[in-house]
């Protein structure tokens, strides 16, 4: 049974390393664009301008109100009924994923950056520091001790959520897995397998942001 | 020869309540003039206005000849005009060294051998070179208000505003920046300095401001304003403090 099993992993190996990089693409692209919308939408909230904050609000609270499923079905099926324009479901996947994560690490952003002395702010200003110099050099650098581990705690909800792509008919390692059980029935193999793949994508995130966070409150 | 800093009939409110009242001021080149008040008589945001942290609803400021308003590019005028803060507001994740370049390399874009010999320099004067490599909270708080104002300093401003500089510190360590001010003061700087620190106000001041109420209630010479107020409210200002030096001891039962 365990050399069967091995074997069944081994002669599964490629189409599970598909899978995998599936799941690892829309996952890493998701974050990134995450990232970085999280960084605007949290530098533009503080801006504190009600122009902006009226949009980016709405948008918040859209995407904290409706659940990440539904987005995914709304653009995968619904706009190509509206719109007449259809992506790709990979694309879908990473456009709902990065939307909603940039929405979580947005506010996680915008609170770093509330909770920073008012006093750095007119410091830096103080010096002639432009808009961009102040956030690049003075507010976000400080920022970012604090809002570390929360965004690394979305990241991994964004790997975990990035499974629900299956469902609109992307072929990640869990839909790979779920073939290859229906072929062999090998299921405790397969889950074990994913359980395994998932938990080594995800705790090394947790502990170098334990490491981060230990280093920089020396620093 | 024009004023370097002039505000005319200059006022400000927050909301409905008017912090400066139509406040007309001259401030010469090279001039030390040192502004004293209760708290609240808006002597703060008179500084904070100076370096556009504040702007005012109406009135005229100009400095060094030009007109400052909703349109300046007040990045060009902060760096000629240094501001000192009552809780220093040093980069907490820079070291000093990177404290003071930051300025001096991404505003002014200056060389880093020009722009760090002169911090080294100004810390030498200062006596805090061996700490150039700390982080401010490695440091106390007079230190650290000693490298915020040589932070302004490495600007080459041309004026330098000090809002309550050593409100925050323990006793003992008010000397130690108050020396650096007086320093500047002998070398010609333009400062204006808010203060509760009487005895430093008649040392240092060219002249003395008392504001009350968002006004300019009396300027005068630093020996006639606090040996001969004119206004009953200089007065009564004084006496406080006063009151708190001259305190009689306790009768014992």
């Amino acid at each position: 049974m365990a050399s069967s099993g091995l074997e069944l992993l081994w002669v599964s190996a490629p189409q599970l390393a598909r899978g995998a990089w599936q799941t690892l693409s829309i996952s890493a692209s998701s974050i990134a664009f995450a990232t970085l919308g999280g960084i605007a939408y949290g530098v533009l909230r503080q801006l504190g301008k009600r122009w902006l904050d009226v949009p980016l609000r709405i948008y918040l609270e859209l995407f904290r109100a409706i659940p990440v499923l539904v987005w995914l079905y709304l653009l995968f099926f619904g706009l190509p009924i509206f719109t007449g324009l259809s992506l790709p479901s990979f694309w879908c996947a990473v456009l709902v994923l990065s939307l909603w994560g940039a929405s979580e690490v947005g506010e996680v952003v915008r609170g770093g950056l509330q909770s920073l002395p008012r006093g750095q702010r007119e410091a830096g200003l103080a010096i002639g520091l432009s808009a961009p110099q102040l956030y690049g050099q003075v507010l976000l650098p400080q920022a970012l001790k604090r809002i570390t581990p929360p965004t690394i705690n979305v990241y991994t909800r964004i790997i975990k959520t990035s499974s629900l792509a299956v469902l609109i008919g992307v072929v990640e390692v869990i839909k790979v897995g779920q073939q290859i059980i229906e072929r062999t029935y090998e299921s405790l193999l397969i889950y074990g397998f994913l359980f395994l793949f998932f938990f080594l994508l995800c705790y090394p995130l947790s502990a170098a942001s334990r490491v981060l966070e230990r280093r920089w409150s020396h620093a | 020869m024009t004023a370097l800093i002039e505000l005319s009939s200059f006022s400000k409110r927050f909301g409905d309540t008017p912090v400066l009242n139509a406040v007309d001021l001259r401030v010469e080149r090279g001039e030390v003039v040192v502004i004293l008040g209760p708290s609240g008589c808006g002597k703060s945001t008179l500084l904070r206005c100076l370096n556009g942290l504040e702007t005012g609803h109406a009135g005229k400021l100009h400095f060094a000849g030009r007109e400052l308003n909703g349109k300046t590019d007040w990045r060009d005028v902060r760096q000629r005009i240094g501001m000192v803060f009552q809780s220093y507001h040093l980069f907490p994740h820079k070291t000093v060294l990177e404290n003071l370049l930051l300025g001096p390399l991404r505003v002014q874009k200056r060389s880093f051998g020009e722009a760090l010999a002169q911090a080294e320099a100004l810390l030498e004067r200062v006596g805090l070179l061996d700490k150039r490599d700390a982080y401010p909270r490695q440091l106390s708080g007079g230190q650290q208000q000693r490298i915020a104002i040589l932070r302004a300093l490495c600007m080459n401003p041309e004026v330098m505003l000090f809002d309550e500089v050593t409100a925050a510190l323990d006793p003992e360590m008010v000397k130690e920046v108050l020396e650096v001010i007086l320093d500047l003061a002998e070398g010609g700087m333009t400062m204006l300095i808010v203060t509760h620190e009487m005895a430093f106000a008649r040392a240092v001041a060219d002249r003395i401001l008392f504001m009350d109420g968002g006004v300019i209630a009396e300027q005068n010479d630093p020996e006639t304003f606090f040996s001969n107020p004119q206004t009953a409210r200089a007065q009564q200002f004084l006496e406080k403090f006063s009151y708190v030096e001259n305190m009689p001891k306790r009768k014992s039962p």
